[in-house]
């Protein structure tokens, strides 16, 4: 050949095959890359899983399947039981989800079916950026400026008009309790909530709502019959993402319930939940057993969040089976 | 079923000043109307549409709508401007024209369905019975309640085939013999005898034709005036189209019917009256306008305009 002009012109045969192989070391490469990556995740899961429970090991052999029922935690007596934890997961993450489903729908709901384009904008990033400041700081104004604001007006409301209720017991004496705790949750559930069923509401084929509109059906008849029913199993996963994070959250919590030890039917009480005691006690923790029982308190955690996301994948896919099936 | 055959050309629908001529074949057609268009004078082949050929399809008819110089725009962009027109009582209506001239904006305005769209405005007025469903102090839930409406893909909802039939009714507390109001609409559309035995089944599992259907039924379960059909038939296959179609002859007798279509021959096959909208480029601006309106084998066969004969024998749009 003479004068051969470009590449392929002197790259025939050997050369050619050069360039593929040197393909090939990168597809290998990056595949190797990618796969250690996404191995490394399910080695860090498994590591820390191991951990927890061999850290609870001890404490497991020691008080057995009791611990979850017993409620007292003495450390120095060499007493522990997650019942009062358990109470107080369980009692702010329910009040904290009852609180935040309707509002997250309500709020989702308006700024996908009833806002203008342009309150839209400005809502719907600022309901996002609520989700974005720090627990520590959410924490901190739940101490220093919620927590008042409730014991001086909010509690003594509804104790006086609720007060038969036992839940609205006496008005607590700083402001911190399980009542605080379940609004900070609540605060930090209601973004997720709001903005995934907002998505979920939008994505409701336009199709229906018009012809549910076009059978004459009002706007709320178009929202129940239509859009609440497409939307459902979307926003009981949405409500159970929620339910994680309520569950799990500790240093807002922690900041706010007040660190209790005993088991109070009034949520204006103190109390502590099981993310809450860990945080609370980890540094201080002086005798194995003592940390032992924090690692048995993360253990029950740990399955009580498997359990919520298992929970959640069923509910989505029963509803979703519900869906395309016959009724 | 109409088709425009040329036998069976009735004399009334031409008592315009225009010679009758016997036509056989579309192309023929064209060119008589290319014809008769030259012996007019220019400027009116252009701008406001010509009104309505006289008929005695629509003599002593009521009419349901009148349209009284219609604009509609989308925010700074003109849909359909200037169109005037009345669809009479137990009639087929059939709005025919090329994409983008407007026809499913024309509907939709009827039944107030443009109503959520961004930017709409309007002008001009439509009188339902007499009464402007755009004054002010109007429902907007009581028109679309008379006036339904089936859309051009089929969009049951994701319930059982009885709550698709029921939903509505019992929105609007016709509660009482629900069981028989369903089956009367199931019925009515022609899909009884296929459902009956599978009513609590999902809607989702019919077939597309079916679904229309059903979505028929939903309409006329509660019982409305005129039922609004924007081109029902396109998405469906033409076993499906057909009897769509057919049950249209029998709907009509009930209801008033309007349907949009971008299929010419359906429009033959089905309509009582056509209206052939076009899109209007003369003032820089493109707006969909009405070229012509009348009997449907008046359009097919002998039609007044040029732009109306260009298309009906295809060869344009």
């Amino acid at each position: 050949m003479n004068a051969p002009i470009g590449l392929t012109g002197t790259l025939p045969g050997d050369a050619r095959s050069r360039v593929r192989s040197a393909d090939r070391i990168g597809d290998g490469v990056l595949y190797g890359l990618c796969m250690l990556a996404s191995l490394l995740a399910v080695v860090t899961l498994g590591a820390i899983a191991y951990k927890v429970i061999d850290g609870a090991s001890a404490s497991i052999s020691q008080f057995g399947l009791g611990f979850l029922t017993h409620s007292a935690w003495r450390p120095n007596f060499g007493i522990f039981g997650a019942g009062t934890f358990l109470y107080g997961t369980a009692v702010t993450s329910f009040a904290a989800l009852l609180l935040a489903v309707p509002l997250g729908i309500s709020i989702g709901l308006y700024l996908s079916m009833m806002a203008s384009r342009r309150v839209r904008g400005v809502i719907g990033p600022l309901v996002e950026m609520l989700a974005a400041i720090p627990s520590v700081i959410l924490g901190f104004w739940g101490i220093l400026v919620f927590g008042p604001f409730l014991q001086a007006h909010l509690e003594p409301f509804l104790h006086r008009t609720l007060g038969f209720l036992p839940i609205f017991g006496a008005p607590s004496s700083t402001g911190s309790g399980l009542f605080n705790a379940s609004l900070i949750l609540t605060i930090m559930v209601v973004p997720i909530i709001a903005s995934l069923s907002r998505d979920l509401f939008l994505a409701v084929p336009q199709e229906l709502q018009e012809g549910a509109t076009a059978l004459g059906a009002t706007r709320w008849e178009v929202l129940r019959g239509v859009v609440l029913p497409s939307a459902a199993s979307g926003v009981a996963a949405a409500a159970f993402l929620g339910l994680g994070r309520a569950l799990g959250e500790a240093i807002a919590v922690t900041q706010v319930i007040g660190a209790g030890d005993f088991i109070h039917v009034s949520l204006f009480q103190t109390g502590d939940t099981l993310a809450s005691r860990i945080a609370d006690q980890y540094q201080g923790a002086a005798t194995p057993q003592l940390v032992a029982s924090l690692f048995y308190l993360g253990l029950i955690l740990m399955v009580i969040g498997l359990i919520a996301n298992i929970a959640a994948q069923w509910i989505a896919r029963r509803f979703d089976v519900g869906r395309v099936a016959a009724r | 079923m109409r088709p425009p055959d040329p036998s069976e050309m009735p004399a009334t629908g031409a008592s315009n000043v225009r010679p009758r001529v016997r036509i056989q074949t579309p192309a023929l057609a064209h060119e008589a109307a290319q014809a008769a268009a030259n012996a007019r004078p220019t400027d009116a082949l252009r701008g406001s549409p010509r009104g309505e050929q006289d008929s005695a399809l629509t003599v002593g008819r009521e009419a349901i709508f009148d349209v009284q110089d219609l604009s509609v725009s989308y925010g700074s962009s003109q849909a359909i401007s200037g169109v005037t027109l009345q669809i009479h009582r137990n009639l087929i209506t059939a709005i025919i024209g090329p994409s983008g001239c407007g026809k499913t904006t024309f509907i939709r305005s009827l039944n107030r369905m443009n109503d959520s769209v961004p930017g709409f405005t309007i002008d001009g007025k439509i009188l339902y019975h007499g009464h402007d469903i755009y004054d002010r102090g109007v429902d907007r839930v009581e028109v679309r309640r008379r006036i339904g409406m089936v859309f051009q893909r089929p969009n049951p909802f994701p319930k059982s085939i009885y709550d698709n039939v029921a939903w509505a009714p019992r929105n609007l507390k016709m509660k009482s013999g629900l069981d028989e109001r369903v089956e009367r609409a199931l019925r009515g559309a022609a899909l009884w005898d296929e459902v009956k035995d599978r009513l609590k089944d999902s809607a989702l599992g019919l077939s597309g034709g079916q679904q229309q259907r059903l979505c028929i039924a939903r309409a006329i379960a509660i019982q409305p005036d005129v039922l609004l059909l924007d081109e029902p038939a396109s998405a469906l296959d033409p076993i499906a189209t057909a009897a769509i179609e057919e049950l249209m002859q029998t709907l009509k007798n009930r209801y008033t019917i309007v349907i949009v279509t971008h299929n010419m021959q359906q429009a033959a096959r089905v309509a009582d009256r056509t209206a052939f909208f076009n899109l209007d480029a003369s003032d820089g601006r493109r707006t969909g306008v009405l070229v012509e309106y009348g009997d449907t084998d008046v359009m097919f066969t002998r039609p007044a305009d040029t732009r109306t004969s260009d298309y009906v024998t295809g060869r344009f749009g």
